[in-house]
């Protein structure tokens, strides 16, 4: 089997040591070769001293979703040596640091075990503890790149980019530390292995950014001039990129002002309110969270969804429920945005797949809260938000302007005779508003207490239902707004899947595994939220269906059986809710076993156990 | 039916109009639907006194509330004027947004105890910590109106319920709290002392940040009885006026004479002063510290202290920390918000 760009490996560290820079130095580099890659960070909620992963996966196919299957591990953790050392494949590759004897109950037949002393080879080459860390892991990025074909003048130039003239001892020592490793690994092994690296044509057109940096873009090039938020993993960063672009776009170098304002509240609460009082004023405003902050938010949520306020809510999902594991992903938030808040809500959501979607999605939240003046959710999770991703360049159009809606100026308010909020003048259950301060003609009392179409104050049961039941007209209308699905056929699928978010690349892969091997399977890629009528109608047309989610409680099935009318029964839950990014594998399997009694099923089941997969057939 | 009762449209052509030709009638909002003595209509009356003799725009004013009888009020006042009507305790986050997105807003808050002191006496101290432009009133009656009686923070120890146990929770008084927390004006009044009321909230309204006023409302249906301390009569026995505020115009003349010591001006952010004058001898309301000690050593001996009690240094307004731009971001032109395509094309090498 050819393994060239088409394997994956992962190194265990402990967190707070440096091996971050180490391992996206690796992952860039790979890109730089022009090697679709991927790069998982499975780490602590911690500061320092505790256990953390890095798994990179290169193929040459440009399947780079999370495989669990390793065939090489960088055991730099004696802590986790047992569990990472059976995580390796069969006919692996284990480098440890060899410094230190390993313990014989480590021991492994059917691995080669390859020992580099790091730590030793470090100590005599640096000077100081701290130094003497840091470049163990840049010394085990030299031996990768011996052993798997790492092109070392890619790495070379990474560095000096980084560290470039002004830290001169920084960057000779990385040098230093990446030959250290790289001439250790030529003289003891026979380099390369099979599995390794070769270049391919260059990426221009790909870039390597994480879904938290791109959905912070995509806020800056929508035009948001007000964020709020209260800091949670894994949302953090999307503020903090904002925060630097805002930096970098909209300040005056001259005058030394800013042309927005964060606002780092005291609470999710405080930043839900924030965000809604910047958006009726006029301003387009948006706070990233996750899990926790929306279940604080949810009072506020309703009063936006309520008084028709727009406002733009990120929901970088974490495994729940309550704290649950911060620093792991999810997909568990699903009912919760659909319909946050008491009462008779309803919301629209939008599901990035990848960096690239949650720029252009973050950017077109704001179009769909203007414009629907309600809240918007984009709902990505931790391993879009915070991993690399090998993604097309972000591109705009410069043609772009912002859709506000129906916002009424001074001009327009001249010339009417008296003007009500929550009018609905041309039948699409949209009314128009005002921002304060513009014409006092546009007044207007905003309020969560029950109002009517002139927006005064009501308890009448007919004023009452007349609003809520325009509000339910308007969001439905909005299912045809919202991104389209993404629907992949094939002939004669009798199989179709439906999933969305961060499962993409699983899914995408396992289709291609089974059509490999003769079996057509659809796939429905779910973007928004209130559904497309597209979506229904995929349901029925397909004999087996599908639901791939990462939540224990189908939540996605779910929701498709509350809002589609389809029968529960008729779709098939595929969940994994460990924490971790779906894998093919994990697709695959979940299919088959529900798939048994069928003969096509049946028959890759068995040719599987023939070439030895792990693969059970169930009884 | 509409369950709103909106006010009669009828001018007398008489009445006096001030400096833009507004009438008081023209800073009036809809029907109270308070009972009848209620303080807070005191307090409405007494804000829209405080607009028209400011001559503000309405529709230049955004009034804001959280949930509560107070926060029924801003219906009351200001018809022309946009309204956000929050959640429970809520109201300084969107008093913080709608700031954020528009400087130039003149924002009033109405709140009241159970608003400001329980639910939300997070968001009312970090509004003051930010020092976010708004007069913030807090209708302050020691009970909850709506749910029928029940005591707030604010209620005193020993004040007797019309039905059950007196009260043995310490107070939260947010005046203190206000100066211990940085801000920047804080003063007390009382909703049956238009005198002193008035020039305080058009002091307020001219401030350069959070504003705060406590007001004391006595609650006619819950908690105007004998053995109340939020009541009429003990509020009208126990208050003392240390300090008096007046509003002296930009365009007047300073004229009144004071003994040298009496007084004290301040200046406001638009050019107006106010002229803080001492009603109790050893009172400095520049002082935040000497002011403090006042105010609890009159609240030892069974006072309760009123006036512009504190007006002076503390962190800077909201937008000037945050160094924003003097126009309001919601108006910001595209180009100056969107950094373009080429932009994005230089700013992808980076991500290579």
């Amino acid at each position: 089997m050819n393994r060239v760009n088409d394997f994956a490996f992962k190194i265990a560290t402990v967190n707070g040591t440096g091996s971050a820079s180490a391992n996206g130095l690796l992952l860039q580099a790979i890109f730089r070769m022009g090697v679709p890659v991927s790069g998982k960070n499975v780490f602590p909620s911690n500061i320092q001293g505790l256990p953390t992963w890095y798994e990179i996966r290169v193929n040459r196919d440009g399947h780079t979703a999370r495989t669990p299957e390793f065939d090489l591990i960088v055991a730099m953790n004696s802590g986790t040596y047992a569990r990472d050392i059976a995580e390796l494949q069969p006919g692996g590759w284990l480098v440890y640091d060899s410094s230190w004897p390993r313990p014989k109950t480590l021991q492994r037949t059917d691995v080669h075990t390859l020992g580099i002393p790091l730590a030793r080879m470090c100590t005599d080459a640096f000077d100081g503890s701290r130094e003497r860390i840091l470049m163990k892991n840049i010394a085990y990025v030299g031996a990768l790149a011996a052993l798997i074909e790492i092109d070392v003048a890619t790495i070379d130039g990474l560095l000096e980019e980084q560290f470039g003239v002004r830290k001169k001892a920084l960057l000779e020592s990385n040098y230093k530390a990446v030959r250290l490793g790289y001439d250790f690994a030529r003289s003891n092994f026979e380099c390369p292995l099979p599995i390794r690296l070769e270049k391919m044509s260059p990426p221009d057109d790909f870039i390597l950014i994480d879904g938290n940096t791109a959905a912070a873009l995509g806020c800056v090039y929508a035009g948001a001039t007000v964020g709020a938020w209260y800091p949670i993993t894994p949302a953090t960063s999307l503020m903090d990129a904002f925060k630097g672009f805002c930096q970098k776009f909209r300040h005056d170098r001259a005058s030394g002002r800013n042309r927005f304002l964060i606002a780092q509240a005291e609470d999710e609460l405080a930043a839900a309110g924030i965000v809604i009082g910047a958006g009726w004023a006029g301003a387009r405003a948006f706070t990233p969270t996750s899990g926790p902050g929306i279940s604080l938010m949810s009072e506020f949520i309703g009063l936006a969804y309520y008084a028709e306020v727009p406002c733009v809510f990120f929901d970088i999902q974490r495994t729940g429920p309550s704290t649950g594991m911060p620093t792991r992903t999810q997909q568990g938030d699903l009912l919760l945005c659909a319909y946050a808040s008491h009462g008779d809500t309803r919301h629209i959501l939008l599901f990035p797949a990848d960096p690239h979607e949650a720029f252009h999605f973050a950017a077109q939240s704001f179009d769909l809260a203007d414009r629907f003046q309600t809240p918007v959710f984009v709902i990505s999770d931790l391993d879009i938000g915070m991993n690399d991703w090998m993604v097309p360049r972000l591109k705009w159009d410069d043609a772009y302007r912002p859709d506000r809606g129906k916002v009424l100026t001074a001009e327009q308010l001249d010339q009417i005779k008296v003007f009500h909020r929550y009018l609905d003048a041309d039948g699409d259950g949209i009314p128009a508003r005002t921002f304060p301060g513009v014409h006092p003609k546009g007044a207007y009392f905003t309020r969560g207490s029950g109002h009517n179409r002139f927006g005064a104050y009501t308890e009448d049961a007919d004023e009452y239902q007349d609003v809520v039941d325009r509000i339910a007209r308007k969001i439905a209308s909005a299912a045809n707004a919202v991104p389209a699905p993404v629907l992949r056929r094939q002939p004669g699928a009798r199989i179709g899947i439906i999933s969305l978010g961060g499962c993409n690349g699983a899914v995408l892969e396992a289709v291609d595994w089974f059509a490999a091997r003769g079996l057509p399977v659809d796939y429905l890629r779910i973007r928004g939220f209130p559904f497309h009528d597209s979506v229904t109608a995929f349901l029925g047309e397909h004999e087996h269906v599908f639901v791939v989610e990462q939540n224990r409680d189908a939540q996605l099935r779910a929701l498709l059986t509350i809002e589609t009318g389809v029968a529960r029964d008729h779709m098939k839950s595929v969940r994994r809710y460990s924490g971790l990014p779906m894998s093919r594998r994990f697709v695959v399997d979940g299919v088959l076993e529900q798939m048994q009694h069928d003969d096509a099923a049946r028959q890759i089941m068995a040719a599987e156990q023939r070439n030895g997969s792990r693969m059970e057939i169930p009884a | 039916m509409t369950t709103s009762i909106a006010k009669p449209k009828v001018h007398h052509p008489d009445l006096p109009v001030n400096a833009i030709g507004l009438t008081r009638r023209d800073y009036e909002g809809s029907m109270s639907t308070l009972c009848a003595g209620c303080g807070h209509d005191s307090i409405t009356a007494a804000i829209i006194r405080a607009f028209y003799e400011l001559s503000i725009p309405p529709h230049k004013v955004a009034k804001l509330s959280g949930i509560g009888c107070s926060s029924k009020t801003p219906a009351y006042f200001l018809k022309e004027s946009h309204g956000f009507n929050a959640v429970h305790g809520r109201m300084p986050s969107i008093a913080t947004g709608a700031s954020a997105a528009r400087r130039d807003l003149i924002q009033i808050g109405v709140s009241g105890d159970g608003d400001s002191l329980s639910i939300g006496l997070g968001q009312f101290c970090h509004a003051i910590r930010r020092n976010v432009r708004i007069l913030y009133i807090l209708e302050n009656n020691g009970v909850y109106g709506l749910t029928k009686g029940q005591f707030s923070a604010s209620a005193d120890v020993g004040s007797r319920p019309k039905r059950g146990e007196p009260n043995r929770q310490a107070p939260i008084d947010p005046v203190l709290l206000a100066l211990n927390l940085g801000a920047t004006f804080v003063a007390r009044s009382f909703s049956g002392d238009k005198e002193q009321l008035v020039p305080i909230l058009k002091a307020g309204l001219l401030h350069d940040g959070f504003a705060f006023v406590d007001v004391i409302s006595p609650c006619v249906t819950f908690n105007d009885h004998d053995g109340s301390t939020k009541s009429y009569v003990y509020t009208r026995e126990h208050l003392r006026e240390v300090v008096h505020a007046d509003l002296v115009p930009e365009r007047e003349e300073i004229s009144v004479d004071y003994a040298e010591g009496e007084t004290a001006d301040v200046r406001m952010h638009d050019g107006s002063t106010v002229r803080l004058r001492k009603i109790a001898p050893d009172y400095d309301a520049t002082d935040r510290d000497a002011a403090y000690a006042c105010i609890r050593a009159r609240q030892r001996a069974g006072e309760v202290a009123t006036g512009l009690l504190f007006l002076g240094e503390g962190a800077p307004e909201m937008h000037d920390n945050e160094s924003t731009v003097d126009a309001p971001l919601a108006d910001l032109p595209w180009d100056q918000l969107c950094p373009g395509s080429d932009a994005l094309d230089r700013l992808m090498e980076t991500y290579r």
